[in-house]
C-alpha cells in the first residue's frame, strides 16, 4: 500500500488527467460521431459516401497511428496551435466517433418504421424527423453499446500517455523514476481503471432504468 | 495462416512492383554525424579467450551460433546509429562495444546487435537478451542495484540543444518558463524535475530523443535536454537548424551495462577499456566518430566499484 | 431501412440533392486539397522525403516489420479465440463456482486498458521474477484482453440458440461437454462472425501498442523512419504509407472472414436466427 499512499499526488493527477481526457473526447466524438451517423443516412448520395469512407478509414488505423499523426504529423500542416493534451483529445475524438457513429446508426435502424412514416405523414423534413423523432429514440436503445464505446474510450487515453500527456498510464514511468516497485504500481493503476469502469456501468444502468423505452 | 500469406504475397508483390531496388551504398547527403570510416582503427580479434567464473562468457560459449549478443542503440547519430539503407551500425559506443567483442574473440561478423531503447535496457540486461549494452547508459547508483558496470568509457555531461536562432536560453538557469523535451524514464528529466528548472507544465516527455528533436524543430518545445554527446550527434545531422549551449551541469559517465553478479566479466571489459585508453585506440575511436568536428574530450578513468 | 426516413425525392429535392451534392463535394475536396496544399507547402512531398522507399533495405525491412505485427496477430488471435471459447464454456457451466471464477476473470481483463496490462507484463512481471519478452507481453496481453471479449461474444452466441437445439442433443443422450462442443458453440460462432470478425481486427489494430513497449512492428519501424535526418525526417510520408498497409491488412482480414463465412453458409448448416433473437452485434469494442 506505500506505493499508493507516498505517490498520492502522482496517482490523484494521473487519474485526473484521464479523467478530463475522457470527458472532453466522450463529449467530442458523441457530437462528431451523431452527426457522422446523420451523414450516413442522410438522403445525398455523396454525404454518405463520404460519412462511409470516414467510417472505414478511421476504424481500421491503428488508434496509436491516429496519435502518431496528430502529434508529429499535424503540426507540420502549421494550422492552429494544439497542447499535447489537445492533441490528444482530437485523437481520441475522431478515432472514437467513427464508432459511436456505427452504434448510433444501428440504433437508428432499431426504431420502428412506423415513428418515421408517422412524422413523414405529418410533413416533418429530414432533418425534422431525424433530430426530434428518431434520434432521441435511437439513443435510448443503444445506451448499453453506447456505454460499451465509452468504456472503451476510457481506455484508450492510456496511450496519450506515449505522446506527453500525464495521465494515469504514465504514472509508471513517473513512479520508476522515484524507484517504486513497478509491479505493485501498475496494479494500482488496474484497479483505478477497474473503478472507473464500474461507474460507468452503473451509471449505465441508472439511465436504462430510467429511459427504458415503453413500446 | 492463409491470411498472412495472402496478405505478405500482395504486400511484398507490392514492394517488388515500386521497388527500384536502390543499393544503399551510397550514403550522399549522409550528415554530419556518419564515422569517418578510414580512420578506424581495427581491432585484433582474440584467440582461445577464456573469462574464468564468468557466467555470462560461458553462456555465450555454450550458445549454438557462436555470437554475440551486443544491446545498442540505433538512433543515435554519431554514437549509436543504424542507417536503414544498409542496415550498418555506426558511432562511438559501437565502435567501443566492436573493440571489447575483439577482446573477447568476437570477429565483427559474429556481432548480433540488438537495439534496445534506454527505459528497458535495465531489463534486457536481467533477462539476459543482451550479452552486455553500449549505448549511452550512465552508471548511476540506482541502476548499479540492478545491473554491473564496466567503465566509463566517455564522460558526459547534461546539454541543452537550442534552435539557431535561440537567444533565450543560454544555460540551464534560463530555462524558466521554456518547454524542454526529453525522453520518458531519463535521467536527464529527472534532474530538470528535480532541480525545477522548469515548471511541471513544461515538461514534455516522449520515447526517444528524435522525436523531441521533431519537436524542437517543428517550433513545439524550445530545448531539449540530454547528455551532450547525444545531443551533438542530431546537432551535427543538421548544423544550421541547432546549436548547444551552456555548459553541462550534470555528469553522465557512460559505462558498459552487464550482469549484476559477473565480477569476471566487469573486470575483463575495465582491463580492456583501461589498455585501449592508454595504448591510444580509445583516442583514435573518438576522433574518428564523436570526435570529428575537432571537438576534444577528457579520456575517462575507469571506475572500478 | 435508412429510406424510410425522408420521401423518395420530387422535381425540387432532386434539384435541392443536386445542389448540395455539389456543395458537399466541393467542401470535401476543398478540405482535403488544403491538407494536402499545406502538407505541400512545409515540403512534405519533396522527392528527398520519399527517397527512403527505394532502398532495397527498407523495402525488406518493411515487409520484415509487417510479418512481425502479423506474427503477433496470428499467435494473438488463436490464443484469444481459444481462451474466448474455455472461459464462455465456464461462464455457462452448472457449477457456481467454475461460473463466478471465470466471470470475475472476464471481467477483470475486460475492464483493464490494454495498454496498462502489456505494461504489467512487460514492466512489472520482471520485478516477481518473472522473464518477459515485448514480443511475449505483446501477445499475452492481446490473448486475455481480446480473449475476455470473444467469450462474452461466445456466450452471448450460445444464449441465444433455440433451446430445442441443447435439448435434441441431450436426448440423443450427448454428455455436457459434448453438447457445448460439438452443437451450441459452434453454431454460435457461426452465427457471431461478424462480431469475431470486428473483434479480430481490433486485435489486428491493437499489435501495434507493441510500439510503446519496443517490440519491432509496423509502427515501430515506421516511427524510426520518420524521425531519420538522413531522410529529412519524412513523418508525414511514412505515416501515410504506414496508414495505407494498415488498412489494407484490415480489409483483407474482414473480406477473408466474411468469405469463408459465406462458403461454410452455403453448406446450410446453420441456423438462421431471428432479427429480434440475433445478440447484439456491438458487443465488440471500440479498441
Amino acid at each position: 500500500m506505500d506505493v499508493l499512499f507516498d505517490n498520492l499526488d502522482v496517482f490523484a493527477n494521473g487519474f485526473y488527467t484521464t479523467i478530463q481526457l475522457f470527458v472532453v473526447s466522450g463529449i467530442g466524438s458523441l457530437i462528431l460521431g451523431t452527426a457522422l451517423a446523420m451523414l450516413r443516412v442522410s438522403p445525398v448520395p455523396v454525404f454518405r459516401s463520404a460519412g462511409t469512407l470516414y467510417v472505414t478509414i478511421v476504424r481500421n488505423t491503428p488508434l496509436t497511428l491516429v496519435f502518431l499523426f496528430f502529434a508529429f504529423a499535424y503540426p507540420r500542416l502549421d494550422m492552429v496551435d494544439l497542447s499535447f493534451f489537445m492533441t490528444a483529445c482530437v485523437a481520441l475524438t475522431v478515432y472514437t466517433s467513427a464508432f459511436i457513429c456505427e452504434v448510433v446508426r444501428s440504433g437508428i435502424n432499431t426504431v420502428p418504421v412506423g415513428q418515421a412514416e408517422a412524422a413523414r405523414a405529418l410533413g416533418l423534413g429530414f432533418g425534422q424527423v431525424l433530430g426530434t423523432i428518431v434520434l432521441p429514440q435511437a439513443f435510448r436503445s443503444v445506451l448499453p453499446p453506447m456505454m460499451s464505446m465509452l468504456i472503451a474510450l476510457l481506455k484508450n487515453t492510456t496511450i496519450a500517455a506515449g505522446f506527453s500527456v500525464a495521465e494515469a498510464g504514465q504514472i509508471r514511468s513517473i513512479l520508476s523514476e522515484r524507484g517504486e516497485n513497478q509491479l505493485l504500481t501498475l496494479i494500482f493503476v488496474a484497479v483505478g481503471f477497474i473503478l472507473l469502469v464500474m461507474i460507468l456501468t452503473s451509471v449505465q444502468r441508472t439511465l436504462e432504468k430510467r429511459w427504458s423505452v415503453a413500446r | 495462416m492463409k491470411v498472412r500469406s495472402l496478405a505478405v504475397g500482395l504486400l511484398v508483390g507490392g514492394l517488388v512492383l515500386s521497388a527500384c531496388g536502390k543499393e544503399g551504398d551510397a550514403p550522399e547527403g549522409g550528415g554530419g554525424s556518419a564515422p569517418d570510416e578510414a580512420a578506424l582503427p581495427t581491432y585484433e580479434v582474440a584467440q582461445n579467450v577464456e573469462i574464468a567464473n564468468s557466467p555470462t562468457f560461458k553462456d555465450m560459449q555454450s550458445r549454438g551460433d557462436n555470437k554475440l549478443v551486443m544491446g545498442v542503440k540505433d538512433d543515435q547519430p554519431g554514437l549509436g546509429y543504424k542507417d536503414p539503407r544498409t542496415n550498418e551500425y555506426s558511432g562511438f559506443d559501437i565502435e567501443i562495444g566492436r573493440m571489447v567483442a575483439a577482446a573477447m574473440g568476437y570477429k565483427a561478423n559474429q556481432i548480433e546487435y540488438k537495439p534496445v531503447p534506454s527505459e528497458a535496457r535495465e531489463q534486457a540486461i536481467i533477462n539476459g537478451d543482451v550479452d552486455f549494452y553500449v549505448g549511452t547508459y550512465t552508471m548511476s547508483d540506482e541502476r548499479k542495484q540492478q545491473v554491473g558496470f564496466a567503465g566509463p568509457y566517455f564522460e558526459a555531461g547534461q546539454g541543452l540543444l537550442v534552435r539557431s536562432d535561440e537567444e533565450e536560453i543560454k544555460g540551464k538557469d534560463t530555462l524558466k518558463g521554456k518547454k524542454v523535451c526529453s525522453a520518458t524514464g531519463s535521467t536527464p528529466i529527472q534532474n530538470v524535475r528535480e532541480q525545477k528548472l522548469t515548471e511541471n507544465s513544461n515538461i514534455v516527455e516522449f520515447q526517444g530523443y528524435s522525436q523531441c528533436v521533431d519537436k524542437l524543430l517543428g517550433n513545439e518545445v524550445d530545448a531539449v535536454t540530454t547528455d551532450d554527446a547525444i545531443l551533438a550527434g542530431y546537432a551535427a545531422e543538421d548544423p544550421e537548424e541547432m546549436k548547444l549551449v551552456g555548459d553541462t551541469f550534470s555528469e553522465e559517465p557512460y559505462g558498459i551495462g552487464l550482469a549484476k553478479e559477473d565480477k569476471a566479466l566487469r573486470d575483463f571489459v575495465n582491463d580492456e577499456l583501461e589498455t585501449s585508453i592508454e595504448e591510444g585506440t580509445w583516442q583514435e575511436i573518438y576522433d574518428a566518430t564523436l570526435g570529428k568536428s575537432g571537438a576534444k574530450a577528457e579520456t575517462p578513468k575507469i571506475d572500478r566499484y | 431501412m435508412s429510406s424510410v426516413l425522408y420521401d423518395a425525392p420530387g422535381p425540387k429535392a432532386k434539384a435541392r440533392h443536386r445542389m448540395l451534392a455539389v456543395l458537399g463535394i466541393l467542401a470535401l475536396a476543398g478540405a482535403l486539397g488544403y491538407v494536402g496544399y499545406k502538407f505541400y507547402e512545409s515540403g512534405e512531398f519533396v522527392p528527398s522525403k520519399w527517397e527512403w522507399l527505394q532502398y532495397e533495405q527498407i523495402q525488406i525491412d518493411l515487409a520484415k516489420a509487417v510479418l512481425a505485427t502479423l506474427q503477433a496477430f496470428a499467435s494473438g488471435a488463436v490464443l484469444a479465440l481459444v481462451f474466448g471459447a474455455i472461459f464462455a464454456i465456464a461462464r455457462l457451466s452448472d457449477h457456481v463456482w467454475i461460473r463466478a471464477f471465470a466471470t470475475v476473470i472476464v471481467e477483470f481483463f475486460r475492464a483493464i486498458p490494454l495498454l496498462v496490462m502489456i505494461f504489467l507484463f512487460y514492466f512489472g512481471l520482471p520485478v516477481a521474477g518473472v522473464e518477459m519478452t515485448p514480443y511475449l507481453a505483446v501477445v499475452l496481453g492481446l490473448m486475455l484482453y481480446n480473449g475476455s471479449v470473444l467469450a462474452e461474444v461466445f456466450r452471448a452466441g450460445v444464449l441465444a440458440l433455440p433451446k430445442g437445439q441443447q435439448e435434441a442433443a441431450y436426448a440423443l443422450g450427448m454428455r455436457k461437454t459434448q453438447v457445448m462442443v460439438t452443437v451450441l458453440l459452434p453454431q454460435a460462432i457461426r452465427s457471431m462472425m461478424p462480431t469475431i470478425i470486428s473483434q479480430l481486427v481490433v486485435l489486428l489494430k491493437d499489435t501495434a501498442l507493441g510500439f510503446l513497449i519496443t517490440y519491432q512492428e509496423l509502427l515501430y519501424y515506421a516511427r524510426n523512419l520518420g524521425s531519420q535526418g538522413v531522410f529529412d525526417r519524412p513523418i508525414v510520408p511514412t505515416t501515410i504509407v504506414i496508414a495505407a498497409i494498415y488498412i489494407v491488412l484490415c480489409l483483407l482480414l474482414t473480406w477473408l472472414a466474411n468469405y469463408l463465412d459465406k462458403r461454410q453458409n452455403r453448406s446450410k448448416k446453420h441456423i438462421d436466427l431471428d432479427d429480434d433473437k440475433k445478440p447484439d452485434a456491438t458487443l465488440a469494442d471500440a479498441r
